[in-house]
């Protein structure tokens, strides 16, 4: 009976390391947005940077930077963004756990996006002003986003 | 024997009445604002400054609707939820304050009826800010839109829902002094205010101890994430090494260097900064830069 009970006691223990050293289901889809966010985030540098005059007005690579960022906008994600991979339940991530919950206005969120990206996408090659009337836009629909759904590190 | 226990319990009882007689909340004098005149316009400003809709408006409200202070978010920590008050301009707000009891509010943590606040109201913070300011502050608040939803009460538990025992938490760890001493510029003096005063900065970047009071050698080195996940990061010249045109732009679009964008709190702390002055931006980053480096 005493066998048993460390058997048992054993056998628990094991379970538990077993799911302690398990790498998380999510870590590939985590990887991955975070990945589509990296290249957002190289876009908009091209495109702030114009237009707050650090560099100068380049039409062509202004255009590339806004089609990428429509392009990117256009990718269907839904694989990367699994319920259960939030920053409650998995390591590595910012997400927060309201972007799956009852009534979460992601999707109108990320429809705002979409909408400042094709803004964009018709103004970043035109010329700099048009450039830089898109940018309130295109930068506020990624804090639109971020305030809601995204941890405070 | 019963003589004995008899005084120990006589002395036990002028131990409790002496304790907190000594740990009574504070209040100002009736003449400590006199000679000040209110400024709703530089009131805003200090309003933004010290992030009051942040918390005190609907965490989902945009524009205009964030100037109704109704309260209602609730603010986890280890020691429970704190449900932040209405203290918008009506009956169940602020309607009936004083500039004073304000003040006393803001500085001493003492309210109108004259017991403790909890210290999930950043008074740790605001003890540093000037009474013009909050004379300013109250003339502004006083414009702003009534809301007649009523404060509920605090969802913390046994012993710390005890608000006679906040007098000895401020005993312990309330201190109107600045952290950041030596020689500043005007910059970084005025930096210092607005993070160390009115944003508060510290109440959430700053770590604490088991009974909430900060480890003020460890100023803003970054501490666990009240909410239970994740940390709130470090921003001593250790780990926050933008450049000041850099950390404006944070302040002012939310823009990481990487052109990553703010999330959680630190967005709402944004939308605050970016409504102040680009020069009072520049001064919150001159004084991060004088803040000593913790690893």
């Amino acid at each position: 009976m005493k066998l048993l009970g460390m058997m048992a006691l054993a056998a628990g223990a094991l379970m538990a390391a077993g799911v302690a050293l398990a790498e998380s289901p999510f870590d590939g889809a985590v990887g991955a947005r975070k990945a589509v966010m990296q290249l957002r985030g190289f876009s908009m540098g091209t495109l702030a940077g114009m237009a707050k005059g650090d560099v100068p007005y380049d039409a062509a690579a202004a255009q590339a930077a806004a089609d990428n960022m429509l392009a990117l906008a256009k990718i269907n994600v839904m694989a990367m963004w699994p319920p259960g991979s939030d920053s409650a339940s998995v390591t590595g991530t910012n997400a927060l756990a309201a972007i799956w919950a009852e009534g979460s206005t992601i999707g109108e969120k990320a429809g705002a996006h979409t909408q400042a990206a094709k803004a964009m996408q018709a103004a970043a090659g035109v010329d700099l002003a048009s450039l830089q009337g898109g940018m309130e836009a295109l930068g506020g629909s990624c804090g639109g986003c971020h305030k809601e759904f995204k941890a405070s590190q | 024997m019963r003589r004995i226990l008899k005084r120990l319990v006589v002395l036990g009882l002028i131990c409790l009445v002496a304790g907190l007689y000594l740990t009574r909340p504070r209040t100002y004098g009736a003449e400590a604002l006199a000679g000040l005149s209110a400024d709703a316009t530089r009131g805003e400003q200090v309003f933004w400054a010290g992030g009051c809709a942040s918390c005190h408006a609907d965490p989902k409200a945009t524009g205009d609707a964030q100037l109704v202070l109704a309260g209602g978010q609730r603010l986890a920590s280890p020691f429970g939820n704190f449900v932040v008050p209405n203290i918008s301009p009506s009956e169940q707000g602020i309607a009936g304050w004083s500039t004073l009891d304000l003040a006393n509010a803001m500085h001493y943590g003492t309210s109108p009826s004259g017991s403790h606040y909890f210290p999930a109201f950043p008074y740790g913070s605001y003890a540093k800010a000037t009474l013009q300011d909050i004379v300013d502050l109250k003339s502004y608040l006083d414009t702003l839109p009534p809301s007649d939803r009523a404060s509920e009460p605090h969802e913390v538990g046994f012993p710390f829902n005890i608000r006679l025992t906040l007098g000895g938490w401020k005993m312990l760890f309330y201190s109107d002094a600045f952290v950041v001493t030596g020689d500043l510029t005007p910059e970084e003096t005025r930096g210092r205010y607005l993070a160390e005063a009115l944003g508060h900065c510290g109440e959430c970047h700053t770590p604490r101890n088991a009974l909430g009071g900060w480890n003020r050698t460890a100023w803003l080195a970054g501490a666990a994430n009240p909410s239970g996940t994740g940390r709130i990061p470090n921003i001593t010249p250790a780990k926050l090494t933008w450049s000041t045109e850099e950390l404006v732009e944070y302040f002012t679009s939310g823009f990481t260097p990487e052109f990553d964008s703010a999330g959680g709190h630190m967005a709402y702390v944004v939308e605050n900064l970016s409504k102040l002055p680009e020069s009072d931006r520049a001064a919150i980053a001159a004084y991060l830069k004088k803040v000593p480096a913790v690893e």
